[in-house]
């Protein structure tokens, strides 16, 4: 066995350029399978985190017949008095945060331009809702006693050229399905990065939204966010309860999901394409090494050396191969990877995308299953790619193989 | 005892639509202990009968029995089986594996017949002595002339203890001191170890010392003398 690697080895090294050029192919195939692996898993991963941060939380609460599609404001379908339901929530030893939001469907409208917003009621002193004070860019924050001002994103603000202190006119659906509409003041611009979400989204404190929509001490949902993810299904099922729904995030984002099986499908057709055209090349290098190597091949049959061992011999070397390639790529891959999540990957603004809070920035995430799998389909891929030309060399007739030149 | 026999073997190659008729019924037999020339013009048959015997090749029809087995009705592993434990092969060209050492070049048949580690350096460095080469046993072919390359080669063949060495025109590429000196190396060796050796050449320099000299000519054996040999 030892004997098979020297050999294998020391035959690697007679072409150096060929051998090397061949590991790189393994290990660029290498490096972009990892790169690819992570910059999917990142997005998808920064996406799940963007809803659950922003739009979901972990877990909901709602009224038992409020639909979310409908966004309905009716008062059967809003959660009553959710001052008491949140303090309960928040006596929970797993909940960091509940509160509660009022959402409304409305129109932003200045002069002769109008859009559909999301008008989202919520508590501006509540520890969720800080992300959105962190991410207010110019003026200020909301107050809980405001109830003029509204907090609109950056692109919303572009799109209409607005400015701290602009006025805009609302109009948004109420409880008992009237229609409502009135001035308000432009008290902040924030971002969240996340592009679909601030061109979308209005705030306002969630007693004026109550208010504005007819629907007072009630609120659309109540917001909760949990210390650790993985404790969402228990905290759910000790929730349960006639009157409400509760709904976790893994039902919430079920959209982000799917896009995410779906591009994982996507993704192992691009990894295919790329193992094949590696592939390629190391069965070439080896073809070109067998039929350099003919002779030899000859010698070793001449002395005994079976067909099985000359595979074997040849496979030793695409081992050696896909090892070095391997190798070289996952440094290469793992080093791309934490750096390019250090900095982030800027992606053009995902404008078309509803549903799913795509970033502007990626940030690349990797898991250790989805190294030790690639790599797995790395080294597969290249021996499979070797067997062709180790069948070639193991069926070498001795007489035929020793009058090669 | 007899090593090998051939009976009445035909090898036919067919090359496009030409049908050639390498060998047209040989029968040899080889003894013990034989230092035997195979000797003719090109394209006599030598090197043809040479492989049929050596188990590289099947005839076309007829039969080639090695120690007592009929080769013809053997697969190509048992075949390579056979080869492994009986028969030592010497070639024109050099034929070292250029990655390996010389040590690594005459340990290989010992690492394919199962030899155990000490007996195989036990081994190794015998017949390195024994061809005069035990102070480039670790240098690779390319760091050797060509008669030590052939002496090299000539120890890889020994070093099975075959019963029979097969040897194409062991000094076609050698000058004639090298070729003199592998030639004396393997009649040492035929005296002192009794291996049998059976040698295709056209050389008459190395005609002279074989003790048996079978002469083909157009795929038939035409002679069958005995003699001396040289020294």
């Amino acid at each position: 066995m030892s004997q098979l690697f020297k050999m294998a080895f020391r035959d690697l090294g007679r072409n150096k350029r060929r051998s090397i050029l061949s590991a790189l192919a393994v290990s660029i195939a290498t490096t972009l399978l990892i790169f690819m692996a992570s910059v999917v898993r990142g997005e998808f991963r920064g996406a799940l985190q963007n809803g659950i941060r922003l739009q979901t939380g972990h877990l909901q609460v709602r009224a038992a017949s409020y639909d979310e599609n409908k966004v309905s404001l009716a008062w059967e379908d809003l959660v009553e008095n959710p001052a008491q339901v949140t303090d309960q929530l928040k006596a929970l030893p797993q909940v960091v945060d509940a509160t509660p939001r009022l959402i409304a469907s409305g129109i932003l409208s200045l002069g002769d331009n109008s859009r559909g917003v999301q008008v989202i009621g919520i508590d501006p002193a509540a520890e969720a809702n800080q992300i959105f004070r962190q991410g207010v860019i110019a003026g200020e924050f909301l107050a809980g006693d405001d109830r003029e001002g509204v907090l609109i994103g950056k692109p919303l603000a572009d799109k209409f050229a607005l400015n701290i202190g602009d006025r805009v006119n609302l109009l948004i659906n109420t409880s008992n399905g009237d229609v409502d509409e009135q001035l308000f003041t432009v008290r902040g611009i924030y971002t969240t990065n996340v592009f679909p979400y601030d061109e979308n989204t209005v705030f306002m404190p969630i007693a004026k939204a109550q208010a504005f929509a007819s629907a007072e001490n009630h609120a659309s949902l109540i917001f909760v966010l949990l210390k650790d993810q993985e404790q969402t299904e228990p905290v759910a099922a000790a929730l349960k309860s006639s009157n409400y729904q509760i709904v976790t995030w893994q039902d919430l984002n079920e959209l982000s999901v799917q896009f995410e099986q779906f591009a994982g499908a996507y993704m192992v057709i691009l990894y295919l394409i790329i193992l094949g055209i590696t592939a390629t090349v190391v069965t070439n290098t080896l073809v070109m090494a067998v039929y350099e190597r003919t002779r030899e091949i000859g010698i070793l049959s001449a002395i005994g050396m079976k067909g099985r061992r000359i595979m074997a011999a040849f496979l030793t070397e695409a081992a050696l191969l896909a090892t070095g390639g391997v190798v070289g790529g996952l440094v290469l891959g793992g080093l791309i990877t934490a750096w390019v999540s250090s900095v982030g990957l800027a992606i053009p603004a995902a404008q078309g995308v509803t549903g799913i809070l795509l970033g502007d920035k990626i940030y690349p995430y990797i898991t250790a299953q989805d190294v030790i799998s690639l790599t797995i389909t790395a080294y597969v891929i290249t021996l499979i790619a070797s067997l062709y030309p180790a069948m070639l060399a193991a069926r070498m007739e001795p007489v035929e193989a020793l009058h090669a030149q | 005892m007899e090593v090998t026999k051939v009976i009445n073997a035909t090898r036919d190659f067919k090359i496009g639509e030409m049908e050639t008729h390498a060998l047209r019924g040989v029968n040899l037999s080889i003894e013990d202990g034989e230092f035997t020339a195979l000797v003719g013009p090109s394209g006599s048959g030598k090197t043809t009968l040479l492989q049929l015997i050596g188990l590289l090749d099947q005839p076309t029809s007829g039969q080639v029995y090695i120690n007592g087995n009929d080769a013809t009705r053997l697969n190509r592993n048992q075949r390579a089986d056979l080869r492994k434990g009986t028969i030592g092969f010497i070639f024109q060209f050099f034929a070292l594996i250029p990655t390996l050492t010389a040590y690594e070049n005459v340990e290989m048949p010992l690492l394919l017949n199962g030899t155990k580690p000490a007996e195989r350096k036990k081994r190794v460095n015998e017949v390195l002595e024994a061809v005069g080469l035990s102070d480039r046993a670790h240098h690779r072919p390319d760091q050797l002339s060509g008669g030590q390359q052939q002496r090299v080669a000539v120890a890889r063949a020994l070093a099975i203890n075959p019963r029979v060495i097969l040897a194409d025109e062991p000094t076609a590429n050698l000058d004639t001191e090298n070729g003199k000196q592998v030639m004396d190396i393997m009649q040492r060796l035929n005296k002192e170890t009794g291996v049998t050796f059976v040698f295709a050449t056209h050389d008459p320099r190395v005609i002279d010392y074989a003790n048996r000299v079978v002469t083909l000519q157009d795929g038939l054996i035409t002679n069958d003398s005995k003699s001396n040999g040289k020294h």
